[in-house]
């Protein structure tokens, strides 16, 4: 139904609002699962779920790349830690962002390159990765997206388009309350009622739905397309209020977290990897709650202002400044850093994985896609830019494989798992950023 | 698990239920309707047609509108700086998802306080027949009045109808009038003709074949310029009256806004904005190094500026060139500790610590608005200063001039060693790395400004070494040489762009969108400003005479041609895309 049918479709909700009894269901099919848990009862298996988690500064080039190419490849020390999981982990390596004779913007460009496959200077139009994904498979569940920064600010690289960039909630408390707060409805609880007051709040967000045909008429395209980004808003919203009047589809790992205390919000590195664990943690139960299937995490901020309490240094000063030393050929403070970044990964890993499912876990229907802002931060150089991914997607990816290349667009990537996730495209990017080649080596 | 699932099949399996269900996920559940269309290429003078409120702009006009007793609690959509100016950057910008989520959960918060029993009796002219059950006619004046405020104009017919009906509707469901009217306004808080703000025009009998914009879109650009807030009732009924479209009837508006004391919380806004402190959201200095720098100093950094220039500009009504040198300030003891300037109060213990009148003796290091930690403190590291991103921040925030970012693939290598015995001072430093020739080129122009501030650390503390070697304060702007800060002070002072800097950012400030090369309404509107002597309020006077504030976006069709024909050279248009 369009935006220019409100009327009816408000008009179906008064119906319902006048109605006295008001019986709610869900689709058949959605009901319940099977007796192991790792699919609707229907066959179905359980939804796929997909994460851009974001690094800023990147690791040491020579140190991170794994020894040897292919399946059951060889970690390099900078990624030693990931080895339990290196069964479930792809990394890609010789892959690159191109400017195209556009300016640098400097820990933009890079990040532009991998999640947008274009570069330019300001926002781009074109949508980030995350989201071109989650209108693929994030349109039933209760959020869209969530986006989550653990250093201390609302920096996001999750945008749909060069007006509407989607922020970082900050604070682990405030996104607990987002989620599990009072309008979260526990698919597992025995009893359901519609809440009359969510009905209303329902249909005056409809009403609203009326007022466009005044605002447009006078605006160009541009600026419809920005009143069309608020209706787009709206229809989630919309959406959100209608699932919580459906009684939702059971779901076996689902469980509420345990209230969590607030912890200090800011760039100080033990801060940031506590709140970035808090964070991990209620991304996994949001996920086997069904609440969202696709989520951001930025860990420590493009540009990354972590430092280590009572330093005087930032992580983004250190990766200019501090020389590379002469005997072990690295930066070894920026390197330390990096190493903070690997670790903070593991750790968003083992949350995942510690939410059963069956006989696996929520990370083995999950991608977990790791990228960075460039190759080389001292540098901002944008050659050799690491990606890593973990989980299989349910099977949709193969794993356990180094793909190394020799200076393609590093979009490669991210139109691999577009494809491998049920987004209908072969091409993904502008300019020498375009490509429509799959990694074909990872696709199961 | 799977009986359980049995007996939810067979409670969800409804046909008729299904059937309900189907509607109502079929009504929303929908791809993006936004496939952004390419950015139609607006000329370089175009006025932007739409603006999305900023969140201060937001909280401003609830406030204006419901009283200061109205708590709005909550983070809104964060606002995006573009061409300096957040303002021109609202230009830009629409409503997240979670930005919708969260004006929505504010907007009920508001509507239950405006409606609860605290409040009902001065925000309502009226009473409902029975509290418990809809009564159109008071929702109807309610909803008609406030509805104006905050669509800044009148509702039409259509608009109204709705709201009260949803109020009916809502109440007969909850069994409460007010209820129901909470849920009607909550609607109108959220809804896109609150959040953002649009010119609209109409056809203009003076010029045939031309558009002006409408009375209401008059008002909401003079008030938002001068108030940041929305229009008053008075200016809002000159409006319906057709008084802004003459000359007598703008002037007597101009005249009574100028001096209404919400001008005060107008200039603050730009200065704000301006002076990006916004930034200050993410300031972090470290504690083991600065321990004077406590967690108040941000904000008290902050009013230390705002209320020296709002005494400046506003109450003195000085000239806007000596906000680099005015040796008068206020601190409290927080910024008093960190500048080593003692504070003494006489108020009873433990009373908030006010700022008081201070004025710098003749001769002392710190004067202007450039030596507060407002500034000094923003533009550093968190654990030391940084003379280029402070003479980075003074050519771009104070003389309009953009410094380009570090070009790609730069070798630091000449810097990296901070522990090099060779290089003690930042000066050192920067002077083995300006001799890069790629580095030179940018740093010849940011550092010498600068390292005028080197005698002022990370936190704006004063000191007169680093690593025990005397600091070299000297330096250059523009050809004018200086020994220290004072030096600096004065060729900012006095250097032409610095005025010119103030007034063209006050231009996009009020348009929303960066003032045009040669434009000749800017050009006279700095003739005014130096004519006279570089006052605020014949400045503001002059943006909004100069009819550059109340130009008519280009209409659509207009704009549509206007792409076609530019879209050859859109390349090259990169600033105004």
């Amino acid at each position: 139904m369009s935006i220019a049918n409100g009327g009816t479709r408000r008009q179906v909700l008064r119906g319902m609002l006048n109605g006295a009894a008001i019986a709610i269901g869900t689709p058949m099919l959605d009901c319940f699962l099977n007796s192991n848990g790792t699919a609707f009862a229907s066959g179905e298996p359980l939804p796929v779920c997909f994460t851009s988690w974001f690094y800023g500064l990147s690791m040491s080039p020579g140190r991170w790349e794994p020894k040897t190419v292919g399946a059951n490849y060889e970690f390099g020390p900078e990624l030693a830690q990931l080895e339990a999981y290196k069964s479930k982990i792809n990394v890609y390596s010789g892959m690159k962002a191109f400017l195209d004779g556009t300016p640098p913007t400097p820990h933009a460009s890079g990040s532009q390159g991998v999640l947008q496959a274009t570069v330019t200077v300001g926002p781009s139009p074109d949508p980030s990765l995350d989201q071109i994904i989650a209108d693929t498979i994030g349109t039933r569940s209760r959020f869209r997206s969530l986006e989550v920064c653990s250093a201390g600010t609302t920096e996001s690289l999750s945008r749909r388009s060069a007006s509407v960039s989607n922020p970082s909630e900050n604070s682990p408390l405030a996104l607990y309350a987002r989620i599990f707060g009072a309008e979260f409805q526990d698919p597992n609880a025995a009893d359901f009622k519609p809440d009359a007051r969510v009905m209303v709040k329902k249909s005056v967000l409809s009403a609203v739905s009326e007022e466009r045909a005044r605002l447009v008429r006078q605006l160009g395209a541009a600026d419809k397309a920005r009143v069309d980004e608020y209706f787009t808003s709206l229809r989630q919203l919309e959406h959100r209020l209608a699932l919580q009047l459906e009684k939702p589809a059971p779901l076996a790992a689902c469980s509420v977290p345990g209230k969590i205390q607030e912890a200090t919000v800011g760039p100080v590195i033990e801060d940031v990897k506590v709140n970035h664990k808090l964070f991990a943690d209620l991304l996994a139960h949001a996920f086997a709650c069904g609440q969202t299937q696709v989520a951001n995490v930025n860990f420590n901020g493009a540009l990354s202002p972590v430092r280590q309490a009572g330093s005087v240094m930032t992580f983004h000063v250190y990766t200019h400044e501090d020389p590379v030393d002469h005997e072990l050929g690295y930066q070894v403070n920026a390197a330390w850093f990096s190493k903070q970044s690997i670790d903070a990964y593991l750790e968003f890993l083992k949350s995942l994985d510690g939410i059963r499912e069956g006989d696996g876990t929520l990370l083995d229907r999950s991608i977990v896609f790791a990228s960075t802002d460039g190759g080389f931060a001292k540098t901002h150089s944008l050659e050799n830019i690491p990606i890593l991914t973990a989980g299989s997607g349910g099977g949709r990816l193969k794993t356990g494989i180094h793909y190394a290349a020799k200076g393609d667009p590093v979009s490669r990537v991210g139109l691999t798992m577009q494809q491998v996730l049920g987004v209908p495209t072969d091409n993904w990017g502008t300019k020498s950023n375009n490509t429509s080649r799959t990694i074909t080596e990872v696709v199961a | 698990m799977h009986e359980k699932g049995l007996f939810m099949w067979s409670k969800c399996a409804k046909p008729g239920a299904l059937a309900l269900v189907g509607m109502l996920s079929g009504a929303v559940v929908e791809g993006p309707l936004v496939a952004v269309a390419a950015e139609a290429a607006m000329p370089a003078n175009a006025t932007p047609a739409l603006k999305r409120l900023t969140a201060d702009q937001f909280r401003n006009a609830i406030e204006d509108i419901f009283g200061p007793t109205i708590r709005i609690g909550g983070r809104l959509d964060s606002d995006v700086r573009k061409d300096g100016l957040l303002a021109v950057g609202s230009s830009t910008i629409s409503v997240t998802a979670t930005g919708l989520e969260r004006y929505d959960t504010i907007s009920h918060a508001i509507a239950t306080q405006v409606v609860d029993e605290k409040n009902r009796e001065t925000l309502f002219g009226c009473k409902p027949v029975n509290v418990t059950a809809p009564d159109e006619h008071c929702a109807r004046e309610f909803l008609s009045q406030v509805g104006r405020l905050l669509y800044r104009r009148s509702l039409t017919k259509e608009e109204l109808d709705t709201r009260v009906q949803l109020a009916g509707e809502a109440a007969q469901t909850l069994s409460n009038f007010y209820s129901g009217v909470a849920m009607s306004l909550a609607g109108m808080l959220s809804s896109p003709n609150m959040l953002f703000r649009q010119l609209e025009t109409e056809p203009d009998p003076a010029k045939s074949g031309k558009y002006r914009l409408t009375g209401y879109s008059k008002a909401s650009q003079l008030s938002f310029f001068l108030w940041n807030s929305a229009p008053d009732p008075a200016l809002l009924s000159a409006a319906g009256k057709g008084e802004l479209h003459t000359d007598k009837g703008l002037k007597q508006q101009l005249g009574r806004m100028l001096n209404s004391p919400r001008l005060e919380q107008g200039v603050r806004a730009f200065f704000v904005d301006m002076l990006q402190f916004d930034a200050f959201d993410t300031l972090s200095k470290d504690a083991t190094l600065y321990p004077k720098f406590t967690a108040k100093v941000p904000a008290a950094a902050q009013e230390q500026t705002l209320r020296t220039i709002v005494d400046l500009l506003l109450t003195q009504e000085g000239d806007y060139r000596d906000l680099f040198t005015t040796p008068v300030t206020y601190l409290n003891r927080s910024l008093g500790a960190l500048y080593g300037v003692p504070i003494v109060s006489d108020l009873p213990n433990g009373a908030p610590d006010v700022l008081q009148r201070h004025v710098y003796a003749d001769g002392d290091a710190r004067a202007g608005i450039l030596m507060h930690a407002s500034f000094l403190a923003l533009h550093s590291h968190p654990g030391r200063s940084s003379p280029t991103l402070r003479g980075k921040a003074v050519r771009e925030v104070f003389l309009c001039q953009k410094v380009p970012d570090p070009p790609g693939n730069v070798d630091f290598t000449v810097v990296q060693d901070v522990s090099n015995p060779l290089y003690n001072t930042a000066r050192e430093r920067l002077g083995a790395h300006a001799t890069e020739p790629m580095c030179k080129g940018c740093h010849k122009i940011v550092d010498p400004i600068g390292l005028a501030m080197e005698n002022f650390d990370a936190a704006a503390g004063y000191r007169t070494s680093e690593k025990n070697q005397r600091i070299d304060a000297s330096g250059e702007l523009d050809g004018v040489k200086y020994r220290d800060a004072v030096g600096l002070n004065k060729a900012v002072h006095d250097n032409p762009a610095a005025t010119a800097c103030a007034a063209n950012r006050l231009i996009s400030y009020a348009t929303g969108a960066p003032v045009p090369r040669n434009s000749e309404a800017a050009k006279s509107i700095l003739e005014a400003f130096s004519k006279n002597a570089f006052q605020w309020r014949p400045l503001l006077s002059a943006i909004v005479t100069s009819q550059l504030l109340f130009q008519a976006p280009v209409q659509p069709q207009a704009q549509q041609a206007q792409a076609a024909d530019t879209s050859t050279r859109k390349d090259i248009s990169g600033e105004s895309k």
